[in-house]
């Protein structure tokens, strides 16, 4: 019968609760990057330039299409070859997880905006809004309200992959739960704690998400 | 250019294609202030696009649109001597089958979006003068509802209310009972005869003959993309010249 043994591992306790902090670091981090790149990404593809689609299109399908672990990789172990300067890990973490999901908001995006009917926007123009007015006042408000969901569950996805950062030595949770793991010979309890404290990060919110989606749901 | 003496809005050689398929094949119209037009015709005729067209909610393919005789450019902002949709909108309101109010605001922030968004009023004006026009389509008590709990016939007194926010010169009423259940149409229908009776200059593309008979000055009957009779409707309506017309009218006189 194994000896379970959590006191070795908690007294690198401080260890955890610093690995937990850059995770929601670069969780929060990735998450507005994410939105800029997304919202970037979602009216490109609502423009009405070609080129501007192909472009936002491009983008998202290499993100979407390959591995974020082989993305990661590939910031910080081949990009700085072919042009010649090393990329801190950081950055090419940072770069990619934002880049990575931003691929995935900007379908939300242009999935909640193309949701709602045109008649919207007409009635908007109607009164004589501009189109970003339209955009701001009309449109956004309710099609945020629809893109909530995915958009929550994306996020949740996010703080998980996150701890594909240790792959480039970024002191994260998982990351540090290796260190941990090499100092106190101890892999289940280290690793069975980190599963333990993303569980504990991340159920609120899904709870949360459940709670908020079953509330719109009653004011329709 | 004096605007009194200017038709409210004018077409000429208007013509509208999607695609290969051409919509309206030249149409020539004039909207003197005060009038109210009502435009009657098939399904597929073209007389929503063309209604669509006098505030560019649809681009015209070719031909002149003029407001108060001033060009009406495709741009938003106006330019030169042309007036852009901006400006043209403010002045010409437009009511949709689908009434498309906003969901996500109440029946007063419906009302007051355009004023406080578009002509930069202030909040409290726009809510005083919303609260009023509310009033008079007689739906006063419905201020801090949600258009969800309204029925047809109230979406579509509101969405009457947000044209008439913006103080238009002009009222485009785009078959605006066609989505209504049959007992709900008389309550819209007395908005709009309300408004005709206080001398706005309407436009109405309507399924209601008889109503279109009773409010307009004129009407105008679009068959296959052209204008095919026109007059005063005891004319039209009653006195039909050609076979295309009689049978359409005859549809409505079961």
């Amino acid at each position: 019968m194994y000896n379970w043994d959590f006191y070795t591992v908690l007294q690198s306790l401080d260890l955890f609760l610093l690995g937990m902090k850059m995770t929601a670091l670069y969780t929060v981090g990735s998450i507005l990057l994410g939105i800029t790149f997304g919202l970037m990404a979602a009216f490109a593809r609502l423009s009405q330039w070609w080129a501007l689609r192909l472009i936002a299109r491009t983008y998202q399908e290499i993100f979407r299409c390959t591995p974020l672990l082989v993305q990661i990789l590939w910031a910080f172990y081949a990009l700085p070859l072919i042009i010649g300067v090393n990329i801190p890990n950081y950055i090419a973490g940072l770069l990619m997880l934002s880049l990575y999901v931003g691929s995935f908001y900007g379908e939300i995006f242009r999935g909640g905006i193309n949701a709602i009917d045109k008649g919207q926007r007409e009635a908007a123009m109607a009164v004589g809004m501009s189109g970003a007015q339209a955009m701001y006042h009309i449109i956004m408000p309710q099609a945020i309200k629809k893109m909530l969901p995915a958009f929550i569950n994306q996020s949740v996805i996010q703080v998980k992959n996150t701890s594909l950062l240790y792959a480039i030595s970024i002191a994260e949770l998982t990351y540090m739960t290796y260190v941990v793991n090499g100092e106190t010979y101890r892999p289940l309890e280290a690793y069975t704690l980190t599963a333990v404290l993303y569980f504990a990060m991340l159920f609120p919110l899904t709870q949360f998400a459940d709670h908020f989606e079953r509330r719109m749901r009653r004011s329709d | 250019m004096n605007s009194t003496i200017q038709p409210a809005i004018s077409v000429r050689g208007l013509t509208k294609s999607y695609g290969a398929l051409q919509v309206l094949k030249g149409i020539d119209l004039d909207l003197p202030a005060g009038e109210v037009l009502a435009i009657i015709g098939p399904s597929g005729s073209g007389k929503s696009t063309l209604i669509r067209c006098l505030n560019m909610m649809e681009v015209l393919t070719t031909g002149d649109l003029r407001f108060q005789g001033q060009r009406v450019s495709t741009k938003f902002k106006d330019k030169g001597d042309a007036i852009g949709t901006a400006t043209l909108r403010r002045k010409v309101g437009m009511c949709f089958q689908h009434f498309n109010l906003f969901p996500h605001l109440t029946v007063l922030e419906n009302v007051t979006k355009g004023p406080t968004v578009v002509l930069k009023e202030d909040r409290k004006a726009a809510d005083n003068y919303a609260r009023e026009l509310l009033g008079k389509v007689g739906l006063s008590d419905k201020a801090e509802s949600y258009p969800s709990q309204l029925s047809g016939g109230q979406k579509q007194r509101v969405a009457i209310a947000r044209s008439l926010a913006m103080k238009p010169d002009v009222m485009l009423f785009d078959e605006v009972t066609s989505a209504l259940d049959p007992e709900l149409v008389g309550e819209v229908l007395e908005v709009v005869r309300e408004l005709a009776r206080g001398g706005m200059t309407m436009v109405l593309v309507t399924h209601e003959m008889a109503f279109a008979a009773e409010v307009a000055d004129r009407v105008v009957f679009i068959d296959q993309g052209v204008i095919a009779e026109e007059g005063p409707p005891e004319k039209v309506m009653k006195d039909p010249s050609s076979d295309r017309l009689k049978q359409f009218l005859s549809r409505f006189n079961a």
